[in-house]
């Protein structure tokens, strides 16, 4: 662990950043609490069943600067459907504009460096929402990523404007000679009436140990449509932490799928922050893993204002000896009257050795509230199996046609038809259905 | 076709069968009536390889094969046909796509060509006539919100597709009002074509009124206490079960 700090710490002697901005105050607060709490152990209520501590403890680089990442390393990560695609490149933590590729107007989508916009009109949004993911994370990991925030990006997606372009964000990490620890991290401020999607994927290239600790931030306004599309499909020395924190301060629908099918140790923080009254918030996560892949999912609704509207469903397949973990918290302030929050997990295990931790977190301070929570751990139906063999149905293609129709109600979820299709390739493919 | 000898099964340390002797020759319609938990259920599980069951002794030819032999899938591509009491519901799966690869894995089986896509909806057209089903229920998840007749109706239309040599009714008539008794029953009827042979299994004999029995059998404590043709049925309705008991010379009350 001493190494993960000693590194950012000189790399923040080298590059020294000094004045009383909102980003230095974040740097100032994320080297207090990262001394003061270090990296989370297992003895850390949050990080329980995810030993993050271990992985991070190897002799990582933290090379932001020099990479040697082309334009046909890029070609080779690319996802379908990105012909029609904003691509931005991300190269060890920092946006490449050189890599990346921009079809949006600029009055549609700006793209600036954190540092950049607070220069700009930007500044109040910047001021007024960056590190904000630190009030639910009070720990060693979100507050190293704070320490780097200045060299994070800044996205806007303009009032009014419906992209006709979603935006594909690739973060690489470059670990061909060197284990790599990259620290993204973004702001993105979705306008009011706007519409846009963004599909992110983490890429590992070569065959080092790799550790991604990405936040992104998302603010969104009145009357605006987030769709967001995670695909988590990396090798086993591919390890990752990502936050995605998702404001809604106006009255607003967002819509999130997680897929997950590889990758070392992963974990995903989501949280929806429903600030305004009537927002409508759709999680949904699919985590289809084997070997030995570690997959967490820790999901937080908070429901500030009255009269919203969640929905979550996770969905698991969890094979040979990989782990899954889900935690979903849900709040209900006290001022949150007539909301309406639904949860619910579900996994089926293949293999003896596969382990599920699953926990459903509900703290409700209002009284005229609807939630439920529900979590189940199974093997394959056994009758349902039964069923499909005695029409002629053979036993593996009849467990592969369940599982898939297990999995498809995720899948359909995703509003984006080449990255659906693609995904329902990849699925069917993990699980041996002929599609 | 079907041949059992002296059949033998358990579930855990019940022993449910204890010796089944029972011939059904192509074209025929047999009937197995039986009180509550006198195996006739069980006898169906075990003909299609339910594996929650093991079979203890005896012997089942099918189309001269060893049935027992047998997986669940191959059981079913050699011609034999379950339909289950309880239909289960799959989310997720519509009726279409899985029949589509039921019928495609009988084909791959006898080592024919997969149906294409034009003769395989022409296929299903006429048999959704048969059981007066609509393609709105088939595009839908597998018997998912399916009213009981709407699932029943659904089996038999799933018969009809893969065309089997043998086909069992567990208790279709089972949660049936009279109409979708009817409707099923027709369907059934429309199945009968000589060489099609089918074992009926029911509590009632309401169901034989529309599938007339060329053979009717009582099942009892795990075995075929009687046998006679459909008027036998007729004489079940009308003195109850008792009167099989009081033929053992079994009390009435016990």
């Amino acid at each position: 662990m001493s190494d993960v700090k000693e590194l950012i710490k000189n790399k923040i002697e080298a590059t020294p950043f000094s004045g009383n901005g909102s980003l230095q105050a974040l740097l100032k607060t994320g080297l207090q609490v990262l001394e003061q709490e270090g990296i989370p152990t297992v003895k850390h209520e949050e990080w329980k069943y995810t030993r993050i501590a271990s992985v991070l403890n190897k002799n990582y680089h933290y090379a932001v600067e020099k990479t040697g990442v082309s334009k046909t390393d890029v070609d080779v990560v690319r996802l379908p459907g990105y012909e029609s695609a904003n691509e931005l490149v991300f190269v060890n933590g920092v946006y490449h504009a050189e890599l990346s590729k921009i079809l949006s107007p600029k009055d549609e989508l700006d793209i600036l460096t954190l540092s950049e916009a607070v220069k700009t009109d930007y500044k109040a949004i910047v001021d007024k929402h960056l590190g904000h993911s630190a009030q639910y994370h009070k720990d060693g990991i979100n507050a190293m990523n704070n320490v780097l925030a200045y060299e994070g990006l800044f996205i806007s997606v303009k009032k009014n404007k419906k992209l006709s372009n979603p935006v594909y964000c690739y973060y690489i990490n470059d670990a061909r000679s060197a284990k790599i620890l990259s620290q993204p991290r973004t702001l993105i401020h979705v306008g009011a009436n706007a519409e846009v999607f963004f599909v992110e994927e983490e890429i590992t290239l070569g065959t080092d140990d790799s550790f991604i600790n990405r936040i992104a931030e998302i603010v969104v306004e009145d009357n605006a449509q987030l769709h967001i599309y995670k695909i988590q499909n990396e090798d086993s020395h591919s390890n990752c932490v990502k936050t995605t924190h998702i404001r809604q301060i106006g009255v607003s629908k967002v819509n999130s799928v997680t897929l997950t099918l590889n990758g070392g140790m992963i974990r995903n923080n989501l949280n929806f922050i429903l600030e305004a009254p009537g927002c409508e918030s759709h999680m949904y996560g699919l985590y289809c893993v084997k070997g030995e892949t570690h997959i967490d999912n820790h999901t937080i609704v908070d429901n500030v204002q009255p009269n919203s509207f969640s929905n979550e469903l996770y969905k698991g397949i969890i094979d040979e000896k990989a782990t899954a973990v889900f935690n979903g918290k849900i709040f209900v302030r006290q001022d949150a009257q007539k909301t309406n929050a639904y949860q619910s997990n579900k996994n089926v295990l293949l293999s003896n050795e596969a382990t599920v931790n699953t926990k459903p977190q509900l703290e409700i301070f209002a009284d005229d509230v609807k939630c439920s929570h529900g979590c189940t751990v199974g093997r394959l139906d056994e009758e349902a199996l039964f069923y499909l063999r005695a029409r002629g149905v053979g036993e593996k293609a009849a467990k592969a046609l369940l599982l898939y129709a297990f999995a498809g109600e995720i899948l359909d979820k995703i509003e984006l038809e080449p990255i659906r299709k693609y995904a329902e390739e990849i699925i069917a493919e993990r699980l041996d259905f002929d599609l | 076709m079907l041949s059992i000898k002296n059949l033998q099964a358990r579930i855990e340390e019940k022993e449910i069968l204890k010796g089944i002797n029972l011939d059904i020759k192509p074209g025929e319609v047999h009937a197995i009536m039986g009180p509550n938990g006198s195996g006739k259920s069980t006898l169906a599980s075990v003909l299609a390889g339910r594996s929650d069951y093991e079979v203890t002794g005896g012997e089942v030819e099918f189309n001269g094969k060893d049935l027992l032999e047998l997986s669940p899938e191959d059981r079913s591509r050699e011609g034999l046909f379950l339909a289950f009491q309880y239909p289960i519901e799959i989310p997720g799966v519509s009726t279409t796509n899985f029949i589509k690869t039921a019928v495609n894995e009988v084909r791959k089986y006898k080592g024919q060509d997969p149906m294409d896509a034009v003769e395989f909806l022409k296929k299903m057209k006429e048999k959704m006539k048969l059981v007066e089903i609509d393609q709105s229920l088939l595009t839908r998840s597998l018997n998912e919100g399916f009213s009981g007749g709407e699932k029943k109706r659904n089996e038999i239309f799933q018969m009809a597709m893969l065309e089997p040599s043998l086909a069992i009714l567990d208790e279709t008539d089972s949660g049936l009002d009279i109409d979708a008794l009817r409707i099923v029953a027709e369907g059934v009827n429309k199945l009968r074509d000589g060489n099609r042979s089918f074992l009926v299994i029911t509590h009632y004999q309401r169901l034989l009124d529309y599938i007339v029995p060329d053979y009717v059998h009582v099942l009892y404590k795990g075995k075929i206490v009687k046998s006679g043709g459909k008027e036998l049925a007729l004489e079940l309705e009308e003195k109850g079960y008792d009167f099989i008991k009081e033929e053992l010379g079994e009390s009435v009350e016990a």
